[in-house]
């Protein structure tokens, strides 16, 4: 083995527990990669010895037999969770300074199945972003490059981190979080796999809230089969989250067949945008084929809510944001703001607020007050609690119809440049979400899979999208998916 | 609906972000620009639909009330920006 950082996470736990490869060196292999990535911006919380301890402690357990499939492998750990006596800032400067003095359920179980932390990763500030670019650390940089051009693409976000580091592989898988897209969006961004699963798969206990009846976390990785194997050790009810789901977590990977024949898969009218680029539009078209050759049965399907998931989204999510941000005082954790002579706790709150708090965060927040506010609480908030309601209704039809998975694009565009939208209208930018979002508000579980490139050979994907709880069959269509597309291509190294 | 500077002035006081003055008139440009796509909602016809209140239907769990946690002043004080004498420390409040 030559280069250790092209291992999956499917083939380095077969070569650790051949006793082919240790978890020391696979981990040195990856904090080396890590040291020399520093132009992507992806790593920014530095954790080696924390890496090197797990690593030893996990080649102790592989030796000794029965170490499960997570065991030894390396990861990245978003900003937004809460890991123990380590910076965990949800990308925002008014948690500069948290080190939590718990860790989060997800990562406690990653850790004592023996995963081995990197680090923390970059994300846009409290999960609010679409491109990386609200971060309190900066601009998370996409490895790959559009053609010849030398510009700086966006990883997407909010967990562009995760994605340029899995894509540019620094890690076999990274923890991602996703409220309206932000794992499926940078996954198809970065030509990597990254899964929602249903929401209450995972436990929310110790992720840093951002609108808790949309926010799930999930795995992203450079394969489907790492996304089974890892979101099996992610996923598990846990008494701690009310809304986490007592259901037992099936052997997903043993799920992977890659055989659909028989299966219904719908293809959504309301998906096909006015001024959809072409080379979605085609993309979407090779993959229902793709399908089709596997032995799928091909249905049109209609979801006639779909144009109204974003409004209903941009009232939801900033209203429960609002409520979960105003945690953020100076009193408990975080930066407190000097205040002046005279000042009172209301001055305190305020300048706290407005220094911690980015442009889109607290754009968010105060969308999220004015629509919870007296008066305006039926004709915003409730409505858009009907609105999400028909657009589940949509949903549960089709699945009731006979449908067992659906397929859209990811997103509406490829990788875009770095400060290409600074001017634009917040509305432009939330519009990348147009895919995705239906899936959160619906409570479902959706997978991106990388399936072509454009021409100017970035990666695109398309979005599979499953019936609630059965993570197990989506992966498999997502198995499918990746199988027929042989998507291999891989960023050409710059940084 | 269109929102001016004072009922933009008005939602930063309710949301406790410090707003200085000359940013009023640009927040309420960028509100009124998100609620204008918002608006959208109001074409849907939702009569007789309930209010979606939970993401999947299921019970929520119940626990004996009995305390399960406790006793560690110190971690819980330990991210504070002012703590003294076991307490948070604020400006004061009452006069």
């Amino acid at each position: 083995m030559t280069d250790l950082t092209q291992l999956t996470i499917s083939t380095a736990r077969d070569a650790l527990r051949a006793g082919d490869l240790s978890a020391i060196d696979l981990t040195e292999a990856h904090l080396t990669a890590i040291e020399s990535a520093g132009a992507l911006n992806a790593f920014v919380h530095h954790t080696p010895e924390i890496a090197r301890k797990q690593a030893a402690d996990a080649d102790v357990r592989i030796k000794a037999g029965d170490a499960p499939a997570m065991c030894g492998i390396p990861i990245g750990v978003k900003d937004l969770f809460c890991t123990k006596g380590v910076a965990s800032q949800a990308g925002s400067h008014i948690l500069e300074g948290f080190k939590p003095e718990y860790e989060s359920t997800i990562t406690t179980q990653l850790f004592d199945a023996g995963s081995i932390m990197l680090g923390k990763l970059n994300m846009d500030e409290f999960a609010m972003g679409s491109s990386n670019e609200t971060s309190t650390y900066g601009n998370a940089v996409n490895p790959w490059k559009a053609g010849n051009s030398d510009a700086e693409l966006t990883p997407g976000g909010s967990s562009g981190g995760s994605a340029a580091a899995v894509a540019a592989h620094l890690c076999l898988g990274a923890l991602g979080t996703d409220t309206g897209g932000s794992i499926r969006q940078p996954a198809a961004f970065t030509g990597t796999v990254g899964i929602k699963p249903t929401y209450g798969r995972c436990s929310r206990w110790g992720v840093v809230a951002f609108a808790s009846s949309l926010d799930q976390a999930g795995p992203m990785t450079r394969s489907v089969r790492d996304c089974a194997i890892m979101l099996e050790a992610m996923a598990g009810h846990d008494p701690k989250d009310s809304t986490s789901a007592d259901l037992a977590v099936p052997d997903f990977e043993a799920m992977l067949t890659g055989d659909i024949k028989g299966q219904t898969i719908g293809i959504p009218r309301e998906y096909r945008m006015d001024g959809m680029p072409e080379e979605i539009e085609t993309l979407w078209s090779q993959g229902t084929q793709m399908l089709r050759d596997a032995g799928a049965i091909i249905r049109d399907i209609s979801l006639p809510h779909t144009e109204y998931a974003l409004p209903a989204y941009y009232v939801i999510a900033p209203a429960e944001a609002s409520s979960n941000l105003a945690r953020y005082d100076g009193v408990r954790f975080g930066h407190r703001a000097d205040i002046g002579p005279g000042d009172g706790i209301t001055e305190m709150y305020e300048k706290t607020r407005a220094e911690g708090f980015g442009p889109e965060v607290q754009r968010r927040v105060m969308i999220g007050t004015y629509v919870l506010s007296a008066g305006f609480y039926d004709a915003y908030y409730n409505r858009a609690r009907k609105v999400r309601a028909l657009i589940k209704r949509d949903f549960e039809t089709v699945f009731a119809d006979g449908i067992d998975a659906i397929l859209t694009p990811a997103t509406p565009s490829s990788a875009f440049e770095l400060g290409s939208m600074t001017d634009a209208d917040p509305i432009q930018m939330y519009l990348n979400d147009i895919f995705t979002v239906t899936v959160n508000l619906a409570g479902l579980p959706g997978i991106a899979v990388p399936t072509g490139q454009d021409r100017r050979g970035l990666p695109m994907g398309l979005q599979l999208i499953g019936r609630p709880w059965e993570e197990g069959a989506l992966l498999n269509v997502a198995q499918c998916l990746e199988d027929r597309a042989g998507f291999v291509a891989q960023p050409a190294k710059w940084w | 609906m269109s929102i001016d500077k004072e009922t933009a002035r008005r939602v930063a006081k309710l949301a406790r972000i410090a707003v200085p003055d000359d940013h009023l008139d640009a927040l309420a440009g960028e509100f009124n620009a998100i609620l204008g796509f918002i608006e959208q909602l109001q074409q849907v016809d939702v009569d007789g639909v309930e209010p979606m209140v939970s993401v999947t239907p299921m019970r929520l769990k119940r626990r004996a009330d009995v305390v399960t946690d406790g006793n560690q002043p110190k971690a819980v004080l330990a991210n504070a920006p002012d703590a003294r004498e076991g307490f948070f420390s604020v400006p004061k409040v009452v006069e």
